[in-house]
């Protein structure tokens, strides 16, 4: 019927984004697969041409969002059940501080890729990071550059405007679903003032959640990164 | 998927064949998302769930007839009736589950 397994395999193993698409109703062998990478090349088959091709038309904004869903093609009278294969969204946290230790630990949990960003070699310590899947030392804007898509979430965690301004602005021109920064309403408003100086206009400046996290009474560290992380969820899941 | 291929590979090097069973649809509450998902070997093995545990022994039947048959199936599952001898789901919502082999 479809033998597309070994490549779905490697696609999986390789962590690059797959969607499969399988009739699963209507006339014509149930079970039938259409494999269709993020380039739009396709392996497999439909049984039909023209259905293929409006398949993957839809297939592929699904894809980018990593969401699965049945499709009914009402010309063929077919039930096509899309299926996003993709890695786990990645969360970069801006700054080695004491949050981003507890941040990374349970945002790992619920399926985050993480990584950590300091230009500060102190602050990004092997030690203190160990259980990170990525430590980057550098600048944030640079390590952050061509990385983020609309799956990415941003934290920023730093408090200092060195660190901070240049990672908000690589986030606000990306499509990253979630861009959080930390600071007080005080703190919040002065960056939000520094940025429109620079021409960010009021609807991108709004992306930016501020103070950062769910107001739950956080207080320490580890509060504080499950207020984040509620966050996170909430905007991912469009609660 | 990613969390069974060593099992699905294990599976496959002793020369078994292979079922997956996937939540394509579900309506009102469910206990498992679109997507997940169970697999059930030839040789008996089964791996991961597609509900809270209220419709895996039909769908256990129903991965063991697509392997014998080799014909992929599509399996609805409602509201347990009482008055019926059906499966269903105790949350009171729907799913509906695709079975297919696996090649």
């Amino acid at each position: 019927m479809s033998n597309l397994y070994p490549s779905l395999r490697e696609a999986l193993v390789a962590g690059r984004p797959v969607a499969a698409a399988t009739l699963i109703a209507g006339p014509g062998p149930l079970g039938a697969k259409l494999l269709i990478w993020p380039d739009g090349h396709t392996e497999g088959t439909l049984g039909d041409p023209a259905l293929e091709a409006r398949v993957r038309l839809t297939a592929l904004p699904l894809l980018a969002r990593g969401e699965s869903r049945v499709i009914d093609d009402a010309e063929l009278g077919v039930s096509i059940f899309i299926e996003s294969f993709v890695p786990p969204p990645v969360l970069f946290m801006v700054g080695g501080v004491h949050i981003a230790v507890a941040l990374a630990a349970l945002a790992k949990i619920v399926g985050f890729r993480t990584v950590v960003v300091d230009a500060r070699p102190a602050f990004a310590s092997a030690a203190r990071f160990a259980h990170v899947d990525e430590l980057v030392v550098a600048w944030p804007d640079e390590a952050l550059a061509g990385r983020l898509d609309v799956r990415s979430c941003v934290a920023v965690l730093t408090h200092d405007p060195k660190l901070d301004d240049p990672a908000l602005r690589v986030a606000l021109r990306s499509s990253a679903r979630y861009i959080g920064a930390l600071g007080s309403p005080k703190t919040h408003a002065k960056r939000l003032e520094r940025l429109s100086a620079e021409g960010f206009d009021a609807a991108t400046l709004a992306r930016i959640k501020g103070p950062i996290g769910l107001p739950i009474g956080a207080k320490s560290a580890e509060e504080i990164a499950v207020s984040i992380l509620a966050q996170m969820v909430q905007v991912q899941r469009g609660a | 998927m990613i969390e069974y291929l060593q099992q699905i590979d294990a599976w496959l090097a002793h020369g078994e064949q292979v079922a997956v069973a996937t939540v394509v649809r579900t309506m009102g509450s469910s206990p498992r998302q679109v997507g997940a998902k169970m697999l059930v070997a030839s040789g008996g093995g089964m791996a991961g769930s597609v509900s809270g545990g209220c419709v895996e022994g039909a769908v256990f039947t129903a991965c063991q007839e697509v392997l014998a048959s080799g014909q992929a199936r599509l399996l609805s599952f409602g509201v347990a009736d009482e008055t019926a001898w059906e499966v269903g789901l105790a949350c009171g919502g729907k799913i509906e589950v695709f079975v297919e082999p696996l090649r």
